[in-house]
């Protein structure tokens, strides 16, 4: 007998189903919407869930709900909830919990199984998620009797959200569903505290305080730890006060402001040139909340190899993975910044902002206007300038991804909002769904092309059925885009398998789904077509045709060092050179 | 270089497989793995033997830190610790062979813990180096079944050297 059976002999609570425990559990966790698909396995949990609390968005395929507990997780810090039956239910998040976990998302996913004696008898779907999910979460659980629904609930979402967060799995079977127990109240966790209480200040506080005081040409390296741990007034103070330029990875966009004059954007494979060049040419580099991964250090021996390397880093095993750094911190990056800025001392601008700005001017992105046809970079410009840097932007992934992190830059945290590590395809609608729920009145524009959108399309339903205006943009090029570029650039133009033949008319499916939409096909009609898409109530889509042949600029291949970076080179032909800097104000 | 890492774990469903599934997945080189119930019922000690680089040691730490159920671990190779591994084999024999046998068995300080006309069957636990020589000395016979556990450690109450935990 467990212990916890023992203490509810003992207790005087009113017996509930596992189910109802916990619901009540997230709910008394602050955990207020999820998103779900139900299924024989999980039915008694849905049987409580449906005059409960807890607001539940139907979606049309299981990856759509992880995807969607992530867009919201991502664009509000808190729990993103999702909910399948067993077997192909649980398999089919198996993509988003490992998108999640890659980019330290907070998710937790409930999934149904059979009843505990089915367990091993290849029931009808029965799969093991707890075997399958090991790897892609930080937390995972099979529960064997409602007696631990509460405390398992409990651990799940505290471990999801504490530290680096991440994915955690509650496998729940269907006779533990409705097993009845007074066991759910002032349930202890059985998990040593240090996987949950913020971690101490660990490493070498003055060393990095005293080499960022000396250096002359330092650079902040932010990943999407510095919006994790909301260190960005931090990242900010230090960045004015010791005039350092600020270059951000994917994930860290918006953790400083992209029009600040100290932002450099994006840097690694599709990263602006000037904010290489500066990783190139600094002699101190500070990673605060970012891992050194392939696509931002391609080349790990030449990677800033000027520079003494310093990494602030919640997570120890992030220390010396990848790179090998001189100085290192392991603690929450908002309070290590807390105790660093105090003691750094106040500097003006000197040759080396001037050096950097130089570097912009003379490394624009750039690329040509065309010639009546839209440019997808231009197209980007203009939503930028209209909605005026506010929007809330979602993207799939892509060359449509690389070029909204270029020509979008978002001033604030959860601003944006893409599939970072893993690069999933089909988790940008979904996600938007999420953030939209998430951040209420903000405008969410889905940046998605042909290739992505058709990967979870069926969540249009998702987002008309609950009224979830999310504007999609759809880059229509009548290719997997991102594959184009790479076979024609490393492949000799052998474009295998990467047309997109037979592309349905996405204006037609917009209309199937009751929802309005519109193509634009040529520049001066782009006006029209943002109206369009800013003015409407409902969710909508506008289609842009754009010319197949366009390419992500710069890149630098993948492995390679900076040297053989590729940038656009102008060709009369295609019309006026237009170049912007965007991170100049 | 070869490091024996005790990793104290919670003892409950799906340790093992969290813990030999973060080796496969980052792809760690790892020799032995053995497991087993402490004084604790609530807890399990697993030993592990890896062999690779000092850094990858510390990483392979840090990302075993990461798991749940972990509680600690210690880097037995920084301590002065007592290594033990069990090994079962059956030879084949002979009338003649037999009292040659009998000899190497005594000469190691291993048990016979069966005996037929034409085969004997020996234990010994020891070192993981002595359980190589053994095995290697006893191949020049036939050894006809074998069995060998991983390496359990634990430091000595006496160890002075330092370790480094976490």
């Amino acid at each position: 007998m467990s212990k916890e059976k023992k203490d509810s002999k003992l207790s005087n609570n009113i017996e509930k189903n596992g189910a109802r425990i916990m619901i009540d559990t997230l709910l008394e966790n602050n955990i207020e919407v999820c998103w779900g698909y139900p299924g024989g396995a999980i039915l008694p949990f849905y049987d409580a869930l449906m005059h409960s609390k807890l607001k539940h968005y139907l979606v049309r395929h299981e990856q759509g709900a992880v995807h969607a507990a992530q867009g919201y997780a991502r664009a509000t810090g808190k729990l993103g909830v999702c909910i399948t039956t067993s077997g192909p239910g649980a398999t089919n998040i198996m993509t988003g919990l490992a998108d999640a976990k890659m980019d330290s998302t907070p998710v937790l996913a409930v999934t149904g199984q059979v009843a505990c004696a089915d367990i091993g008898s290849d029931a009808f779907q029965e799969v093991d998620t707890y075997g399958m999910t090991i790897p892609i979460t930080k937390y995972n659980a099979l529960l064997k009797s409602a007696d631990d629904v509460a405390r398992v609930t409990k651990e799940a979402i505290t471990i999801a959200l504490s530290g680096r967060p991440g994915t955690s799995l509650i496998d729940f079977p269907k006779d533990v569903q409705v097993g009845l127990s007074t066991n759910y109240k002032n349930i202890k966790m059985r998990i040593p505290d240090y996987h949950f209480k913020n971690p101490p200040i660990e490493g070498d506080v003055d060393k990095l305080i005293s080499a960022i005081n000396k250096a002359e040409k330092p650079v902040l390296y932010v990943g999407g730890g510095a919006i994790t741990s909301n260190a960005y007034n931090e990242i900010k103070e230090l960045a004015e006060k010791a005039q350092i330029p600020v270059v951000s990875t994917l994930m860290g966009l918006g953790a400083f402001a992209g029009n600040h004059e100290l932002s450099l954007g994006m840097l690694g494979m599709h990263g602006t040139a000037y904010a290489n060049k500066a990783v190139m040419e600094c002699d101190l580099i500070i990673a605060l909340g970012a891992r050194f991964d392939d696509r931002v250090a391609g080349n790990t021996s030449d990677f800033a190899k000027k520079a003494i390397k310093a990494q602030i880093d919640i997570d120890p095993a992030e220390i010396d993975k990848r790179v090998f750094v001189d100085i290192y911190i392991s603690a929450n990056l908002k309070e290590a910044l807390k105790k660093i800025n105090p003691h750094i001392k106040k500097k003006t601008s000197g040759s080396w902002v001037s050096f950097i700005q130089k570097l912009k001017k003379e490394n624009p992105l750039k690329f040509d206007l065309g010639k009546g046809e839209i440019k997808p970079q231009y197209f980007l410009h203009e939503l930028y300038k209209k909605t005026k840097g506010d929007a809330v932007i979602v993207t799939d992934v892509g060359q449509h991804q690389m070029w909204s992190a270029q020509y979008y830059p978002v001033k604030h945290p959860r601003q944006f909002i893409t599939s970072g590590g893993l690069g999933t395809m089909g988790y940008g609608l979904p996600a938007a769904i999420g953030a939209k729920i998430g951040v209420g009145e903000k405008p969410v524009i889905l940046i998605s092309g042909d290739g992505s959108i058709q990967m979870n399309i069926q969540e249009l339903a998702t987002a008309k059925m609950h009224h979830i205006p999310v504007k999609i943009v759809i880059f229509n090029n009548g290719f997997l885009g991102m594959v184009r570029q790479w076979q024609e650039l490393f492949f000799e133009k052998r474009f295998s398998h990467s047309i997109m033949g037979y592309n349905p008319n996405f204006i037609k499916i917009a209309e199937a789904y009751d929802l309005k939409a519109k193509r634009i096909i040529k520049k001066d009609e782009i006006e029209e077509g943002l109206n369009f898409l800013l003015e409407n109530n409902d969710a909508c889509i506008l289609e842009v045709k754009i010319p197949c042949a366009e390419k992500v600029y710069p890149m630098i291949p993948a492995g390679a060092k900076y040297e053989s970076i590729i940038d656009y080179e102008h060709d009369n032909s295609k019309g006026n050179l237009f170049t912007v800097v965007p991170n100049n104000p | 270089m070869k490091h024996t890492l005790s990793v104290l774990v919670k003892n409950h469903y799906g340790v093992l497989s969290h813990v030999s599934g973060l080796f496969t997945r980052r792809g760690y080189n790892i020799d032995s793995l053995s497991v087993g119930e402490t004084d604790n019922p609530e807890e399990s000690i697993i030993t592990l033997v890896v062999d690779e680089e000092p850094h990858m040691v510390l990483q392979i730490e840090k990302q075993l830190y990461k798991l749940v159920d972990v509680i600690s671990i210690e880097d037995l190779t920084k301590k002065e610790s007592l290594q033990r591994e069990l090994v079962i084999l059956t030879v084949k024999t002979s009338k003649d062979k037999r009292h040659e046998i009998l000899g190497l068995v005594d000469v190691f300080k291993a048990t016979i813990v069966d005996m037929t006309d034409s085969a004997i069957m020996i234990e010994m636990s020891s070192n993981p180096r002595r359980i190589d020589t053994f095995i290697r000395v006893f191949s020049e016979y036939t050894i006809l079944k074998m069995a060998r556990t991983g390496t359990i450690a634990l430091e000595f109450p006496s160890s002075k050297l330092e370790n480094t935990k976490k």
